[in-house]
Parts: C-alpha cells; structure tokens; sequence
C-alpha cells in the first residue's frame, strides 16, 4: 500500500460531484484502566478506517446492529467528533481538524437530527427560540428570525401558532418535526439522520419518512439516514452501507442490496428481518445466524464477520478481506461473495475505499491488481 | 389442543391522575387457548400492556379501578387476593419483559434468581433449584450455563439476558406465557434467535401465549391470531391471515399501510396514518378512530360493536362500514393502506 493511495477528490466516476467524502477515517474511544493513574489500556475501535464519498442530493444508508460504530462515524461525518485517523472533506475542503471557528462555515451547511427528539430538544426553551437559535447566531435580525421561524414550522407541518410552546407540550411525532425544522433553519446541503424514525411509532413514522422526503426533494438536500433495521433506508437510500464492528461490510446501489446480497452479513440481516406477510413469512427459507458481534475493544483478525459467518474458512481468519468491486459499483468485503458469478468475480477489482489494513486477496483467490504488487 | 386457558371479559382499566380519568383499557375481550400464541398489537398508549399487566396484577396501585373478568382456569384474577396472585404468578402464569435489565436483580447471581423463583413455589432444596436454573439456562441457548449461572446481570448482552428472563418464565412450566415486547430493544440478528427460542419452548410446553408488540413483521412471524388494540379498545380480532390479508377496519389498514418493508420496491408515499392517536382522557365521542378516519361517515359518532361482520364468526372488528364498501376503499395499487383525504 503506498501513501498517495487515497481518494481523488473530486468529481466521482458517475461524473456527480462529491459533496462529502471520508477517506480511511478512524476513530478510536481510549479505554482507562479506571485505577488512579488512568491509564489507558485499550481502545474501543468504533469507527475502523471507513471511506465513502455522497454526492450533491443523494442518500446514503447506513446500516448495522447496535456497537458497530454507525452512530459514531455520523457523528464525525459532521464533526461533532474529530476522526482520530483519516480525512474529511466537504466540497473537496479538508476540515477534519479544523477548530470551532474554521468549522462556522460546515456548520452552517451540515446538520444532524437526533434520534431521541426528547433529550435533543433543551427542555427550558420554547420551541420558537430553539428553531431560531441557529438563526440568530447567523446575524439574522429579530424580526425576520420569528417570520423564519413560522414559516419553518409550518413547512415541517406544525402549528405556527406553537412558538411559545415548550418541548414537552408535544407528542414524539412533532417533537421529530422541531428538530427538523432546526436543522433546516439555515438552508444545509447536508443533513445527517440519525436514526430519526426509531423512537416513534409506525403511524407516526410514516408521517415523518414522507415530510424527509418531500424536503429532500424541495430543497436538493444531501442525507446521511442511519438505521438499524433495512427497511427503513430502503425507502430513502440511493446507496446503501452495511456496516459491521467499525468497517464497511457491503455498500450497494439500493435497489440491488436486497435483490442480490454479496456479503453474508447483509444476507443474515435481511433473513432475520420478519416480513409483515404471514404467508411469504411462513414460505421463505430463513437463515438464522447464532452468536453475538465479537468485543469491539479486541476485535477478531482477518474479517470480522468470520467468528458468525457459516461460509468462513481459514482465510477469513487470517486476512481481511478487502473491499472487492463488482459490476454496478457495488462494493463488498468478502473472500467467499454470495449472488455472483464466477465471471463477476474475475471482472471485479479491488476498490479504492478498501481498508488500508486489509489484504490484497480477491475472492477468486487472485492478488488484487490494481495498486501493484501485494507487500508480501 | 383447543382448551380455553385464559377467558378476559369486558375488561376495563382505569387510572385517576391529575388530568382525570384515564381510560387506559375498555371493554376489552378475548380468549387464549392452549397451544396458541396471540399476538396484541397497536401503537404507544393504545392500552395493549396495562391490559396484560393487569392479568398479571402489576397495575394494582391506589389510583387505579379495575371492572371486568379474566379467568384462568375458570379462577378470576381480577378480583382474586394478593397471596392468591403471587401464588399464581410465576408458576400459571409468567411474563417476560421488555426490557430484561431493569427486570432482573443487578446484585444477584442471575443463577440464583432463577432458583429463587422456583423455591417461592416449590419446596426443593436450593442446590437443587440451582440445578434446575443451569439446565434452564442451558435449554434457552446460554452456552456455558454452568459458568454463566455465576455471574450478574450486567455482565450479560442484551440477548442473553432475554435468554435468562425466558428460562425465568419457563421455570416453572406455566401454562400462559406473557411476552411484552421482548425482542424490542435487541438487534435483528438476536430478535431473530429468542423469537425461535420462545416459539420452539411454547411448542414443546404447549402452553398459551400472549404477545405484545407494535412490529407487525414480529406478528406475522409468530402469531396465530392478533389483536389490534386502539386507545384502548380492541378494534379488530382474527387470525393473523385475516388480519393481514383481510383487514376489515380502517386503522389496521393503516398500520398495515404505513410499514416500509424490506422485501418491496418502496411506494413513493408510504401511506401513513394522518393525525395523533386521541387523548384517553377524553376520548373521542364513538369510533376512537373517527377523528383520524378518511372514511368516517355520520354512524361513527356512535361506538360500533366488536362483532362479526363476515360469515367467518372468528372474524370480529368495530367498523360501521360494510365488508364490500371496505374491500373497495382498503387498496391502493394493490397494497392495502389509508388513502389520504378520501372521504372527508
């Protein structure tokens, strides 16, 4: 691996530009021995050397169970956390380590919505001062903050009449809607969801689905929707990530995770989802993996997935795999792929975002071509 | 295989608070027979846990009214004594929780709590009902229950600790099982694994189950029948084919409507339901779900019967309107769902 094997910045190959890309970005929690020195005795890898790349008015699906780091790595996407490894770019601007002032201008474009609209909303304030907030430190005056603010909540389908009302004055469903309505206060290019449907019930959650997509369309916005469950990001995603104990298991075209799953993971994942259809429940063959995600703080060599995987053999143990792309774009880290051809397998090639730590051996066994000759 | 285990009849649940009377449960009836898993389904608030903790006595507080009946083997547990339900709790019937880590002991041994369990009903000695903790655990997927029956809550996942409620529940081979969402706060992949566990053991010991929950692909996984629960009310009662393929009121068409699934190209709306579930202290006047309804007409404003309204008498639902009518309203693009403003 040779150190000018980053990601071009740029425009990518489908000719979109990139609005948002992270390249080889880690990020590592210390674990304190808890003794009075404190000293520090491992790390938590939350975040293990993820690169993806979002274009101007797409969505991007993140997927994977609780601890894989999904929620971590959205909270770098917009620099709440600062990556410990990597680099962030924002319309082709390295701002992974930029400072509270340098990040001003990000902040104003690149916006995050909580999953818990309870404990995001500050309890003390009334609704109009937080949606105005971002506005008023923007140099808005008075008057035109509360005509924005009406305006905003009437978008996201509240009552403008509610701007005196305090947080706990509404049910999930709305509280949902005011931090959408903040996010969108200062016209972002980029929102980043975090789980934004989970807390609410499934009325409700259809309601705010259908108001993320009416303002993606209206307003070009750019997501970043995560997710634990498939479902969900199947109605929003243009591309969508699997991820599984800090890395990329899988990231497909939408459409094609579904139909055609490459990694097992994404398999596992989509088998163990019930199916609201007692009868397509009753006749599909279901594939239930055993065990539990392995401790992040020591997680296993080679794929992390082989310690689960009913198709690991040695390899897997030993070398990780890197991400292998097949026809399409769609990415996938494993040695022993599902749903593809043998034909598939010899015409992918070994891709640009693959881990720096992973090997160079594609799934048919052939070194990885494209960055030379493997180290070995 | 067709005894009647558990008959709840007109049950209604009702708690003073400082805004008034909650309606939390009314009028709320069904049967679980043995062998049968009975799913209840509906959204926060919609009554469908106090209605199963009240089986279980755990609502019974100062500011709380019950009326009603819900025997077990012909005993009523409503109004039956405190000491009769503990004798009856655990060992007739048991309940397993939604969220397992406020439900166990975090300064016990989790092996020990077991055996506690068993020992306030059975007369062994404690090292034998230590024994039969291990080979519970054993038996619910732990593996390594002999180490592992040493051990303390917190040093379980969240999987595993559902595994040690489940071999709790089952201690004492009881005859209803109560499942209050209890794969909600797990992951997929380990929802998939204790909803076989809890399927495979309710086959082998035959016993009725209740199951609440508001994931319909859970439902469709697990249930025989389903009950459809909305502020309080059952509004629709049949097997869990009727329910998914033959909906008859508005609100599960709704539900049914408004869940994105992974194994369809997503409709470009997903047809949610409009409005907010009502208030339960003052409830709409008739149908509960008049107010958010696209189809009320005049009748709504008086409460329809739970009642059959197809020749299948197991069929039953609280809709005004006529099977036909409801067959031409229910689909869109051939998924069932709420059409949005389509009558009002």
């Amino acid at each position: 691996m040779t150190e000018n094997d980053t990601i071009a910045a740029g425009p990518r190959a489908d000719g979109q530009p990139s609005l948002l890309q992270a390249e080889h970005v880690q990020l590592y929690f210390p674990v304190k021995s808890g003794g009075l020195l404190g000293r520090t005795t491992g790390s938590v890898h939350a975040v293990d050397d993820v690169s993806l790349s979002l274009s101007e008015g797409q969505t991007l699906g993140i997927v994977g169970e609780s601890g894989c780091g999904k929620s971590t790595l959205a909270r770098c996407l917009v620099r709440l956390l600062e990556p410990t490894e990597g680099a962030l770019r924002f319309h082709g601007a390295d701002i992974t380590h930029l400072g509270r002032k340098g990040l001003r201008p990000f902040r104003r474009e690149a916006q995050f919505v909580f999953q818990d609209p309870v404990s995001s909303l500050n309890p003390r304030k009334r609704v109009g001062q937080i949606v105005g907030t971002p506005l008023r430190l923007n140099g808005m005056s008075r008057g035109d903050v509360s005509a924005r603010v009406r305006e905003l909540l009437e978008r996201v389908g509240l009552n403008p009449e509610h701007v005196n009302r305090f947080p706990h004055e509404f049910s999930g469903g709305q509280r949902q809607r005011i931090g959408v309505a903040r996010a969108l206060a200062n016209n972002p290019r980029l929102i980043v969801l975090d789980e934004p449907v989970s807390a609410l019930d499934v009325s409700i959650q259809a309601q705010v689905i259908n108001l993320l997509d009416d303002l993606q369309d209206e307003f070009g916005l750019s997501y970043v929707f995560i997710a634990h469950g498939l479902s969900v990001v199947r109605h929003f995603s243009d591309q969508i990530a699997v991820m599984y104990l800090g890395k990329f298991m899988e990231v497909s075209p939408a459409a094609e995770l579904y139909s055609k799953p490459i990694h097992p993971y994404t398999e596992a994942l989509l088998s163990a989802m019930p199916i609201p259809d007692p009868r397509e429940n009753r006749a599909r063959e279901r594939r239930v993996i055993g065990g539990e995600p392995p401790n992040p703080i020591l997680p296993p060599p080679g794929c992390r997935f082989h310690t689960r995987c009913p198709r690991a053999t040695e390899v897997c143990k030993e070398v990780e795999p890197p991400l292998a792309e097949y026809a399409g774009g769609h990415l996938a880290a494993c040695h022993h792929p599902m749903n593809v051809s043998p034909t598939e397998i010899s015409a992918a090639v070994r891709s640009p975002l693959s881990p720096l730590s992973a090997g160079e051996l594609m799934p048919d066994g052939r070194e990885g071509a494209e960055t030379g000759p493997a180290p070995r | 295989m067709n005894e009647q285990l558990l008959e709840i009849e007109d049950l209604e649940v009702t708690f003073a608070t400082e805004d008034g009377l909650v309606r939390a449960v009314s009028g709320v009836s069904f049967t679980v027979s043995r062998g049968e898993t009975v799913a209840i389904v509906g959204e926060s608030g919609s009554g469908k846990s106090v209605t199963v903790m009240t089986l279980m006595g755990l609502t019974r507080s100062p500011n709380s009214r019950f009326a009603g009946t819900a025997r077990l083997h012909g005993e009523d547990l409503i109004g039956a004594s405190e000491d009769k339900l503990e004798a009856i709790r655990g060992k007739e019937i048991a309940m397993i929780f939604q969220d397992p880590i406020s439900a166990l002991s975090p300064v016990q041994r989790v092996g020990a709590q077991i055996a506690e369990q068993i020992r306030a009903h059975e007369k062994i000695s404690k090292a034998a009902a230590l024994e039969r903790a291990i080979e519970l655990m054993s038996r619910v997927g732990i593996p390594n229950a002999r180490v592992r029956a040493r051990g303390y809550p917190h040093e379980f996942s969240g999987g595993m600790r559902q595994r040690v409620m489940i071999a709790m529940a089952l201690s004492l081979s009881p005859s209803v099982l109560i499942a209050d969402e209890p794969t909600t706060a797990l992951d997929v992949t380990i929802q998939a694994q204790i909803l076989d566990e809890i399927r495979q053991l309710s086959a082998e010991s035959n016993a009725g189950v209740i199951f609440v929950t508001h994931d319909l692909g859970v439902v469709a996984d697990i249930a025989d029948r389903v009950l459809v629960m909305y502020a309080g009310r059952l509004v629709e009662q049949g097997t869990v084919d009727d329910i998914f393929y033959d909906p008859q009121h508005p609100y599960t068409w709704g539900l049914l409507g408004s869940v994105p699934r992974v194994d369809r190209d997503p409709p470009r709306r997903l047809p949610a339901i409009p409005g907010q579930p009502p208030s339960l202290v003052r409830p709409p006047q008739g149908c509960p779900f008049q107010p958010r309804c696209p189809h009320a007409f005049d009748r709504c404003r008086e409460l329809p019967p739970l009642a059959p309204r197809l020749p299948d008498a197991g069929h039953l639902d609280r809709c005004w309107l006529k099977p036909p009518e409801k067959r031409a309203l229910r689909e869109t693009n051939g998924r069932i769902g709420l059409t949005e403003g389509a009558a009002s």
